[in-house]
């Protein structure tokens, strides 16, 4: 396979590119839905070509095909130069590449049970006796679960000597639970919602505990239906695990994006109210707030190797003391803007060009617990759960929805409410976290749906997060 | 291009034999894309793309597979996973079997001239938008996606055609204001990058000084993408034939849930459509009508969901309908005959908005949304605009928003408008809404 990846690259550089590199990709992956004790769907996707990209001037250009033939390949970099340098017509100044150690190199994910390799027959099983599991519940409507697989292999080669292979493997799924009312629907989901992912193989699905939480999740979803309403306000809020994972996504991990910092996402995916300028000076938030981009956290969904700019994994401090010290970047967003390459740059599939992506953009743990912050608080809200999310374009307005809320009263957990719903400022938000919960709580919550870019590209994140506490938080906005 | 994809179509449905039931969808083409920030070109990128989508049904039991490798080798290992996979599976009681042989008219669909469009064009076109910013910041894209397709089952049902679609997309900047524009046609020659590119400069320009609005309900006058985005809410969560089976959808048939004046329906079928005139399943896209006068007439089906209700696919099925259901892709909003400058000098306190930006449900059945505002948001007093707004929040009832007496203009300026899921889903006009209820503003 690098030699179809070496034809492409030299093709490139036949065609006057200043830089060139390919990745042959290999993806295989397996995905199963369930839902009311019935297989909806089982896929198997078999994917396989070469992506190169040639620079010249100001302008990536890139060409991708299925067709790995020799002829075809040298021609899909002739192709990636040529359309680099159709982009001469409206330039800007010339891109550099910041400098990183030109490697050959082998990595593997570590797995102990390769996911296509365990029987289909035995992961159907366990979805059927979730799902059935959940229907036994009065009033559950909906009962869902769902596996994926991703087992992928890329072969990286660079004009300046890069050979890496890389053997990826991820593994994951979840289960959700839906009652329907007469105006409404309650939806629970385990162990997050779109579940839960990481690299690994299927002993990531052993590990979560998918049939012993199935009746729990089920009786809430049904209970919510005749829960109260969360109040509108400003209330201590209490955010569980996933959650505040989400919010590390929205409002830190594509904020610190340095592509969108220079202006190169401001159409599509927005731009960010970070500027460099104040790099190392800026206040993001409360002084427990450390933040990382640790792409070589083992099992965490955004781990790897090398990125596909053959740039080593690395972990990275972004927030420091509640502090903004840190961004993610790739070699050419580092050397315009005078930082180190971050090797945070990946594709979503070797037909993508490749663009600053988020790898494990996580919360170090604190030390408290979730039972301490729920004793401290007087009144407040524990909210879990994603229900829907949504943040400007700067990353700074936002508003979230979990699934499930609870009451906080005189430091104990009262009553079920539904639609808990708060919203915020990103920095004035952070300001506002006083207590978070410790490493025992620690987890790697995984995102397999991030999408950025044009055309667009879902890429695999991960942020690790534990329970936090935040006061003074808006919450229950209504329309 | 069809007949080489209908023969790779036959020899996959050959290759199951007779022991299964099979369904092949073929899809090659070449998508190219121009990418430019900070007025220049930064990123420009093409592929050509292969795919072969299989379902096999073994003795009531099926499972889907996929491959971009169309070659002998790579056909005859893809029918026998999927095979092996089929085999392992429960039986599926609801199996609704294979689409019927039924002819499609007007299949070959894309514009000779798009087929041939140069990246040298493309960025002739993004240097107009750039230039008619005079200064201002640019930012965008232009594309081009050419696709043939060929479908092929074990019933008999064999259907091919090709589509064509162009788009430019941008934003220009003055440094505390952005305006955008959007234009999509099935013709790359009907793209006009120095006419959208003024638009957005326009709305840039307009943009600077803007004031931050106190929250509420407003009256508002909303450009096409905006009203896109509502339209594709409306058609994925509620005209789904699987969403309303399921008790999720706020749809109601046959009751006067929307305002008077609002038709809204889906049509592949139609000549001037974008995309494709057939389904994943090989079932010819019908024209469906989802509200007729203001009342719920219609839900867009697949093979599936038609069955449980015992009527007919309207061939709505797209990759992943067995989860997310059939929906409907060629969405129109009709029966606008009022000038935007008409609606918005008939407004005697409200908001023009330009596009909105990361909606997403809060509630699905009653498809409470929120969102913000984006790229041109613009105070009407009196008739007519008097100033621009930072980005508002809003958390808003798309249904209720159309509701009886809620719709007081329809544009007409209908055209195909961007949208939260896309281009090319969507042809709509502006509106003019009695109500929209904004929830916040830059300060939260």
């Amino acid at each position: 396979m690098f030699d179809y990846a070496t034809a492409a690259v030299e093709g490139a550089l036949a065609a006057g590119a200043v830089y060139a590199d390919a990745r042959v990709v290999v993806s295989r992956s397996e995905s199963l839905e369930v839902m009311n004790g019935r297989v909806e769907r089982v896929d198997r996707a078999e994917t396989a070509g070469v992506g190169v990209r040639a620079l010249v001037g100001s302008s990536w250009g890139f060409f991708a095909t299925a067709d790995l033939g020799g002829e075809a390949v040298r021609a899909a970099g002739r192709r990636a130069a040529e359309t680099a340098k159709a982009s001469s017509r409206v330039p800007g100044d010339p891109l550099q590449l910041a400098d990183v150690p030109v490697v050959e190199a082998e990595y593997e994910t570590p797995h102990q049970e390769a996911p296509l390799g365990v029987p289909l027959s035995e992961k159907v099983d366990l979805l059927l006796e979730v799902s059935t599991t959940m229907q036994t519940v009065d009033g559950i409507a909906l009962a869902r679960g769902s596996l994926r697989f991703w087992d992928t292999d890329k072969w990286f080669v660079s004009s300046q000597g890069h050979r890496i292979h890389q053997h990826l493997v991820e593994s994951g799924g979840g289960f959700d639970a839906t009652a329907v009312g007469e105006r409404e629907t309650q939806r629970r989901s385990f162990p997050q919602s779109f579940g839960q992912y990481e690299t690994g193989g299927y002993e990531v699905v052993r590990r979560w505990d998918f049939a012993g939480n199935a009746e729990r999740i089920a009786e809430e979803a049904a209970a919510l239906l005749t829960a109260e309403p969360c109040p509108e306000g400003e209330k201590t809020i209490i955010l569980e695990g996933s959650q505040l994972a989400l919010q590390i996504h929205e409002s830190v991990g594509h904020a610190i994006e340095l592509d969108r910092i220079l202006g190169w996402e401001a159409a599509f995916a927005g731009t960010s109210h970070l500027e460099l300028p104040r790099l190392g000076t800026h206040r993001y938030g409360s002084e427990l707030m450390q933040i990382t981009a640790d792409a070589t956290l083992p099992g965490a969904l955004g781990t790897f190797g090398y990125d596909d700019e053959g740039t080593p994994a690395q972990r990275v401090d972004i927030v420091r003391d509640g502090v903004w010290v840190g961004v993610l970047s790739g070699r050419d967003s580092a050397a315009l803007a005078g930082l180190p390459p971050g090797g945070m740059v990946r594709a979503d599939g070797f037909n993508r060009l490749p663009m600053v992506r988020m790898t494990n953009v996580g919360l170090l743990p604190g030390a408290s617990s979730l039972e301490e912050m729920i004793a401290a608080t007087d009144d407040g809200i524990y909210m879990s759960t994603n229900r829907s999310w949504s943040i400007d374009d700067r990353r700074l307005n936002f508003q979230f929805g979990c699934e499930i809320g609870w009451e906080i009263k005189d430091g104990s957990l009262g009553r079920m409410l539904k639609n808990p719903t708060y919203t915020g400022i990103t920095p004035q938000f952070w300001a506002k976290l006083d207590m978070l919960a410790g490493e025992p709580e620690w987890v790697h919550w995984g995102t397999p749906n991030c999408g950025k870019g044009q055309p667009i590209q879902v890429a695999h994140t991960g942020h690790s997060a534990s329970p936090g506490r935040f006061r003074a938080v808006r919450v229950g906005v209504k329309g | 291009m069809n007949e080489e994809l209908l023969r790779i179509a036959d020899r996959v449905v050959e290759m199951a034999g007779s022991r299964a039931e099979a369904e092949v969808l073929v899809t090659a083409g070449e998508a190219s894309l121009t990418r430019f920030a900070n007025s220049f070109i930064h990123q420009n990128v093409g592929e050509a793309f292969e795919a072969v989508s299989l379902r096999l049904v073994v003795d009531g039991r099926a499972a889907s597979g996929s491959t971009n490798r169309a070659g002998d080798e790579s056909l005859r290992d893809l029918v026998a996973r999927t095979a092996e996979i089929a085999r392992l599976q429960p039986p599926d009681p609801e199996w609704p079997g294979l689409a019927p042989p039924a002819a499609v008219a007007e299949a070959d669909r894309a514009d000779p001239g798009t087929v041939a469009a140069t990246p040298g064009e493309r960025a002739a076109a993004v240097e107009a938008f750039v230039a008619a910013g005079g200064g201002y910041r640019a930012a965008g894209y232009c594309d081009v996606d050419v696709t043939g397709a060929a479908f092929a089952n074990s019933e008999g049902q064999r259907v091919s055609g090709s589509s064509s679609r162009a788009t430019i997309d941008g934003i220009h900047q003055t440094g505390e204001s952005a305006g955008s524009a959007h234009q999509t046609s099935r013709r790359f020659a009907d793209i006009d990058g120095a006419g959208a590119g003024a638009l957005a400069a326009e709305r840039a320009r307009m943009g600077i000084g803007a004031f931050d609005l106190k929250p509420g309900e407003y009256e508002v006058v909303l450009a096409p993408e905006a009203v896109g985005t509502i339209v594709v809410f409306l058609g994925f969560y509620g005209f789904n034939g699987k969403q309303v089976a399921e008790g999720q959808s706020f749809v109601e048939l046959g009751t006067p849930q929307f305002d008077e004046r609002i038709g809204l329906w889906d049509d592949g079928s139609d000549p001037g459509a974008l995309g494709l005139p057939f389904d994943v399943e090989g079932t010819p896209k019908q024209r469906i009508d989802l509200v007729a006068d203001g009342i719920t007439a219609g839900v867009v089906h697949d093979r599936r969901t038609a069955g449980r209700v015992g009527g007919a696919s309207t061939g709505h099925a797209i990759p992943g309908s067995e989860t997310v259901g059939p929906v409907p892709t060629n969405l129109v909003l009709g029966g606008g005959d009022d000038p935007v400058e008409e609606m918005i000098a008939s407004v005697e306190r409200g908001l023009y908005v330009a596009t909105f930006n990361y909606c997403r449900v809060l509630e699905p059945k009653s498809l409470v949304v929120t969102g913000l505002t984006r790229n041109g948001t613009f105070m009407i007093e009196n008739g007519r605009i008097t100033g621009a707004v930072t980005n508002l929040r809003f958390t808003q009832s798309f249904v209720r928003a159309l509701g009886p007496g809620k719709v007081l203009g329809i544009g007409d300026d209908a055209r195909f408008a961007d949208s939260e899921f896309g281009v090319g889903l969507v042809a709509v006009p502006s509106l003019r809404l009695a109500g929209w209820s904004f929830t916040g503003g830059a300060d939260g």
